[in-house]
């Protein structure tokens, strides 16, 4: 295995968005804003990254009839720290991601990565496969959160910075209500769906 | 904290903060087993039964175990030890008496105990501070919205398996658009109940 296409797996193939479909919730329902979405990434990979290090360094000492109990109770240690960092260093995103930042405990992702990869693989590609699912997260997050916030407000404030803004506004409030985020995602997953498809006739 | 009426939270559970479309609250039942109206029914009765009993004794254990030793940083850990012995208990109970549903339900019912649903149940009955009675109310209420919309959602998808659309689109795009459709009409659930 070489560790850059391990890396590139995560993003492509594999992405938990499009790939696994796995972590919706967090995916549809922080994604108001691209400032939402890096807080909302930045969590669950610091989660994700501690987790495959902690449960790929024990792998050999966690018992198959019981790993599932452990995986959540490592996880959930885990998501309890960034809860009180988030809650002690960034007050304004704890409250905008709210009942979200606990939640990462249930994220499908992580316990999917503990266990498909890290009970199966050493330390270092743990790693490397938590850092390329993180950083596809991220991407996925930001490009749903970016739709989402410049369809909806006009505009696309980053920590204070804006970084686009329309010269009209459309104004689409639906776009960041509940309603938007299905829409986004839908449509989004229609194009890879295309994509794959396109990709395969040419393929085969 | 203001004293909110019980049938304020009950409103609130089943649409305005409905947990499927509104909240995005286990989201990954909602588009798993929602392609046949049978497994549909039979995952919404089990998450009613999880949630309204993870409600009560998440309750309990918050408030005469874990508040007395300020030990709240706990609760995450606890909630979902609880969470996981009571899907545990449906679990002998569906696989025993209804062996059919326990096939067609497949992963997603141990799955219960990562569904976000029941600890958003948990969690946001911490945050709001509701008291007992309160929460019971807001787990069996988040449990009916749950339901409803899940039948819904299988109805239609069961109904729209023969319409013909691009390939690319079938499957997951497809719920996902029904999903808005849904949506657009819960959101204005806010404006029509005023609380």
């Amino acid at each position: 295995m070489d560790p850059l296409s391990e890396y590139i797996r995560g993003i492509t193939r594999d992405n938990p968005i499009f790939g696994l479909v796995l972590g919706l919730c967090p995916a549809l329902a922080v994604t108001t804003s691209v400032e939402n979405a890096i807080g909302m990434s930045a969590g669950t990979a610091f989660v994700l990254v501690c987790a495959n290090i902690f449960i790929s360094s024990l792998r050999k000492q966690i018992p198959a009839a019981v790993r599932l109990p452990i995986f959540i109770i490592v996880i959930a240690t885990f998501v309890s720290i960034v809860d009180m960092i988030m809650e002690a260093y960034f007050p304004p995103m704890y409250a905008a991601l709210g009942v979200f930042i606990p939640l990462i405990v249930v994220n499908c992702v992580i316990i999917g990565r503990a266990e498909a990869f890290a009970n199966k693989n050493n330390v270092f590609y743990s790693f490397i496969d938590a850092l390329g699912i993180s950083t596809g997260f991220l991407l996925v997050l930001m490009l749903i959160g970016g739709i989402r916030e410049i369809l909806g407000t006009g505009q696309i404030v980053t920590f204070g910075y804006t970084l686009l803004s329309l010269p009209v506004n459309p104004s689409v409030t639906t776009m960041i209500l509940p309603p938007g985020a299905f829409l986004t995602i839908g449509v989004l997953m229609a194009i890879v769906n295309y994509q794959r498809a396109k990709k395969r006739a040419k393929g085969g | 904290m203001v004293e909110k009426a019980l049938f304020a939270i009950f409103m609130e559970g089943v649409f305005i903060k409905n947990f499927l479309i509104i909240q995005f609250l286990g989201l990954c039942s909602f588009v798993g087993v929602t392609k046949d109206f049978k497994s549909a029914a039979g995952m919404s009765g089990a998450v009613i039964f999880v949630m309204t009993m993870a409600a009560t004794a998440s309750y309990m254990i918050y408030t005469y175990i874990l508040v007395p030793r300020s030990m709240e940083f706990l609760n995450l850990i606890s909630f979902i030890v609880v969470i996981a012995a009571l899907v545990q208990l449906v679990e002998f109970v569906v696989r025993k008496n209804i062996p059919s549903l326990y096939r067609s339900l497949g992963i997603f019912l141990p799955l219960i105990t990562t569904n976000c649903a029941v600890l958003g149940v948990v969690l946001l009955n911490v945050l709001s501070e509701y008291n007992f009675i309160q929460s019971v109310v807001f787990g069996v209420a988040a449990g009916i919205g749950y339901t409803i919309v899940m039948l819904m959602m299988a109805s239609i998808r069961e109904r729209s398996t023969f319409v013909h659309v691009p390939s690319s689109i079938r499957g997951l795009p497809q719920a996902f658009f029904v999903a808005t459709m849904l949506s657009l009409a819960f959101v204005n659930y806010f404006w029509v109940i005023p609380i």
